[in-house]
């Protein structure tokens, strides 16, 4: 293994990061504060209880998962996309180094800033509401890997996208919706009998369901079963990494 | 001396079909300096493109110091380096950062003082906290050999290094090259100026269509190349060559308005002031002198007429 390589490209990408600190800083707290204000203050008003749990506390799970997935999505699948896009990746198919390295440094990355994020609307919800976390390292298993699996995805969407159009389609078409269908912001029971069941097709339901039993000891569906899919989900875009690295398919000519 | 880079029936066809190499073998000598020509198309980006790794071979094979570019991938290329055609720079990276990156992914260890080494030879060193996006043309292309010499290849690939570059920096490049050289790194490059092959290259190779058609040592083909024509023109055209000028192999130009005369740049005399003066004295007036060089495509219709292969 090129661990100097992978490093190297794990620092680069970071960098780009910390360039835009501030930014990447500022924005989740911000849209954080607007959810609680529109959804804490509005709808929590008539809702007040949800499983009784508190309704702001209840989204909060919710709120970051949907940060979470569509940033390791977009950082990955950007972060791949560009250097094909601008030509430099020349450089990472010339270097001695292989593609799941070169996986290992762009979704590490990827990952690691959609945690980061992740965390700070953690953080920022805290002074909003009151937090207990029931189940500390689940929340923070379930937290890590929603990231690599969901910066997975977003690199083989990069590898895969053919111009900017592309690259925003999964993420604006696909993965916003199905969040937001997936039981962010209520909980599954609260919909007439037919959506609970066509609801259990969204494998975010799984994602957000488990995620928010870490938090407070109650979920929608089984926790093994959340477990499963985000392993599931996880071997799934690994599987389809290997392929990519076998054929080479759009990266090699 | 010992082949550093062995290429053997190397074919490649692109996804549509297109076979752009038709079977190019060629052996690279350790430290010798390489100048690949060819028309636009020929197929030279190509061939560097399958060395490095960013295009799949289809068939064939080739060896960097010994070691296989598909099986052996790792020490294949970290012996190599690679100057790309395009200019390819992130344009907000900084060009310490873009070089140091460069030398991490081809696995070796920070060396800061190797890189402010390179980063001075190429007079980069004032720009190193510039990002890319504000450097010259010229700047930019010396990044990209900075990044390509950050991890100390053996192999220098130049994909014609001086497109578009200004002759002083031509010189500059040149020298680079010189020095590379003497520190023991093979250097293939391509290029479309003859004369540029004729300045630093060993031996020079001519590719055409995806076919290698010669590789000769440069001093032998620049003695065949090497042509020049002078065209005299004249106030008053005429229609034959003077008799007390046939001994100078003249022909006559369009129309008898201009004597072209045809000679070795290389021979220890050109004959030009003795032409000049003969066509004084046989009365002919001048009003205009021209030189041309033989171009590239002139060598090549040449080449292929000769059937070199
Ligand atoms: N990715 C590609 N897909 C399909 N055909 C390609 C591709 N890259 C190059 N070609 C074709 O292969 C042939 C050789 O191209 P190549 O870039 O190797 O030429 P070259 O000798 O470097 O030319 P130039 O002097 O213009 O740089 C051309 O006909 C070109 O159209
Ligand atoms: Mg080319």
């Amino acid at each position: 293994m090129n661990w100097t390589g992978i490093l190297s490209i794990y620092r680069y990408e970071m960098t780009r990061f910390f360039r835009t600190l501030l930014q990447s800083f500022v924005s989740p707290v911000l849209s954080t504060s607007l959810y609680f204000v529109v959804f804490g203050a509005a709808i929590g008003s008539r809702i007040e209880e949800v499983d009784g749990v508190d309704y702001g506390a209840f989204i909060v799970p919710g709120l970051i998962m949907l940060s979470v997935m569509t940033q390791s999505t977009t950082n990955a699948s950007f972060g791949i996309y560009f250097p094909k896009f601008i030509g430099t990746i020349y450089e990472l198919l010339s270097a001695p180094i292989n593609f799941l390295e070169i996986v290992i440094g762009y979704v590490g990355a990827a990952a690691t800033k959609a945690l980061f994020i992740g965390l700070v609307i953690l953080g920022t919800s805290s002074l909003f509401v009151d937090l207990h976390i029931a189940h500390p390292l689940a929340m923070i298993l379930f937290l890590v890997l929603t990231c690599l699996s969901f910066a997975l995805m977003g690199f083989i969407i990069g590898i895969w996208a053919g111009n900017f159009e592309q690259l925003q389609l999964v993420p604006l078409l696909i993965v916003t919706p199905l969040v937001f269908l997936g039981g962010s912001f209520y909980s599954i029971s609260m919909l007439p009998p037919i959506w609970q069941k066509i609801t259990l097709f969204n494998p975010v339901v799984y994602l957000i369901s488990g995620f928010r039993w870490s938090f407070f000891g109650q979920s929608d569906v089984p926790v093994a079963i959340s477990l499963a899919a985000i392993f599931g989900f996880t071997l799934l875009c690994l599987g389809v990494i290997w392929w990519i690295f076998r054929t080479g398919w759009r990266i090699r000519s | 001396m010992s082949v550093i880079l062995s290429i053997k029936d190397l074919r490649k066809s692109y996804a549509g079909g297109f076979e752009a190499l038709k079977g190019v073998s060629l052996d690279i000598e350790e430290g010798e300096i390489l100048a690949l020509l060819g028309p636009n198309g020929a197929g030279k980006t190509t061939l560097i493109s399958t060395v490095c790794g960013i295009t799949t071979p289809t068939s064939g094979s080739v060896t960097v110091g010994g070691h296989d570019i598909l099986t052996d991938f790792r020490a294949a290329r970290s012996l190599i380096g690679l100057v790309p055609q395009d200019i390819f720079l992130e344009p907000f990276e900084k060009v310490w950062n873009t070089v140091r990156f460069s030398r991490g992914l081809f696995g070796k260890p920070r060396d800061d003082s190797k890189l402010e080494e390179i980063l001075k030879k190429l007079s980069l060193w004032e720009k190193r906290l510039s990002p890319t996006k504000e450097l010259s043309g010229g700047m930019k292309r010396r990044v990209l050999i900075a990044k390509a010499l950050a991890h100390d290849p053996r192999v220098l690939f130049l994909d014609e290094p001086t497109a578009g570059v200004d002759v002083e920096l031509r010189k500059d490049m040149w020298d680079i090259v010189a020095e590379l050289k003497a520190s023991g790194v093979t250097i293939i490059l391509t290029t479309h100026y003859i004369e540029e092959a004729e300045a630093i290259a060993d031996r020079v190779g001519v590719i055409r269509g995806g076919e290698l058609l010669l590789v000769e040592e440069k001093d032998q083909l620049m003695q065949r190349m090497g042509r020049k024509q002078l065209e005299v023109q004249l106030t008053d055209p005429i229609t034959e060559v003077p008799a007390s000028l046939a001994h100078l192999n003249l022909e006559l130009g369009q129309g008898g308005g201009s004597l072209i005369y045809t000679y070795d740049t290389r021979a220890e005399r050109t004959g030009i002031t003795a032409l000049l003066n003969e066509v004084a004295q046989a009365g002919l007036v001048l009003a205009d002198v021209q030189t041309r060089q033989s171009s590239l495509e002139d060598i090549f219709v040449g080449l292929v007429s000769e059937d070199v292969v």
